[in-house]
C-alpha cells in the first residue's frame, strides 16, 4: 500500500519501500487517482524520498514518468529528500533528471508548489481545508 | 588480485532476485568498510546490471566475492546470463541506447560507478560482466 497524505494543500507520497516492477503501478495509479479525487482541492504533488537508500536509473525514470503523468493532468511535482549518495551516484551515472524539479525537503518543496499558484497564499488558505479526512486509502475506483 | 574466501551466489530469475542481489551487495560493502558513496555507487551498479540480466538475460546468478590488492579491499560482482548477448557493444556502453525502456543508461552509468568494468558477450553467447569497486583508502 501506499500512503497518500494531503498537507498544506497537496499530496504528499512517501515512498518507503522499494519500487519494484510490482510496485510501481500501484505507485502511480496512487497518485494520479489521489490527484483525480482531490477534484481541484490540492495544488501539486510532493514526492518523498528520504527511505529511499539507492535510486537506479529504473526508479529515476518510473519518479521522472509519474511526475510527467501528474502534469498531463495539470498538476507538478517535486522530489524532496535525495540522499548526498544517490544524487552523486545518480550524476555519475550521467542521469541528471532535468525534467523533475526537486527540493531539499518537504517545507522547501512545499514553499516551491505554493509559489507557482497564488504568491503568499496557499491552496489551503484559498480553499479550506478539505471536506473529509483522507488519508484512508481510495477505495472508489 | 585474490580471492578471499568470501564469496556467494544469488540466483537471478525475478525482481525479488534484483533487490536481493542489491541488499547484499550493500550489506558486504558495508560490512568492509565502505562509505556511503562507495557503498551506494556499487549497490547501484549491481541494481542495475542485475535487472538486465533478468529484463534482457533471461535470469541467470551473481557471484560476489571480496578481493585483495596490494592491501587493498575490495567487492567483485559478476552477472551472467544465457541470454541473447548484446549485439551492439560499442553502442551500448556509450549510453542513450536501450531496445527497452529505462535502461539506455543502465550499463553506461554502471561503468562509471566502478573501479573496473570487463564485459564477455556476443550475439546469442550470453553475457557476463565483471566489477571491481575499492574501498577508498
Amino acid at each position: 500500500m501506499i500512503p497518500i497524505l494531503r498537507v498544506a494543500g497537496h499530496i504528499l507520497v512517501s515512498v518507503q519501500t522499494e519500487l519494484g516492477d510490482d510496485v510501481v503501478e500501484t505507485f502511480q495509479d496512487a497518485v494520479l487517482m489521489a490527484i483525480h479525487n482531490d477534484r481541484g482541492r490540492t495544488d501539486g504533488v510532493v514526492i518523498d524520498i528520504t527511505a529511499l537508500e539507492v535510486v537506479d536509473t529504473y526508479v529515476a525514470r518510473v519518479l521522472a514518468d509519474t511526475a510527467a503523468m501528474a502534469k498531463l493532468m495539470g498538476r507538478q511535482t517535486v522530489v524532496v529528500g535525495m540522499r548526498p549518495d544517490v544524487a552523486f551516484t545518480l550524476v555519475q551515472m550521467g542521469f541528471t533528471l532535468p525534467e523533475v524539479h526537486t527540493a531539499l525537503n518537504i517545507d522547501d518543496g512545499i514553499a516551491w508548489l505554493d509559489a507557482l499558484h497564488t504568491p503568499g497564499t496557499t491552496r489551503a488558505q484559498r480553499v479550506g481545508p478539505l471536506d473529509a479526512p483522507r488519508s484512508e486509502p481510495d477505495t472508489n475506483r | 588480485m585474490t580471492a578471499a574466501a568470501l564469496s556467494h551466489t544469488v540466483t537471478l530469475s525475478c525482481q525479488d532476485d534484483v533487490a536481493t542481489a542489491r541488499r547484499l551487495a550493500r550489506s558486504i560493502a558495508l560490512e568492509l568498510g565502505f562509505d556511503a558513496f562507495a557503498a551506494t555507487a556499487v549497490t547501484t551498479a549491481t541494481s542495475e546490471l542485475a535487472r538486465n540480466v533478468v529484463v534482457h538475460g533471461g535470469g541467470g546468478f551473481m557471484g560476489v566475492e571480496m578481493v585483495r590488492d596490494a592491501g587493498r579491499v575490495g567487492l567483485a560482482l559478476t552477472f551472467h546470463d544465457e541470454g541473447p548477448g548484446i549485439e551492439n557493444l560499442e553502442r551500448a556502453l556509450q549510453g542513450g541506447y536501450s531496445t527497452r525502456r529505462s535502461l539506455g543508461l543502465g550499463l553506461s552509468g554502471s561503468r562509471r560507478l566502478v573501479d573496473s568494468f570487463d564485459i564477455d558477450t556476443a550475439p546469442g553467447a550470453g553475457t557476463r560482466i565483471r566489477i571491481v569497486k575499492w574501498k577508498r583508502r
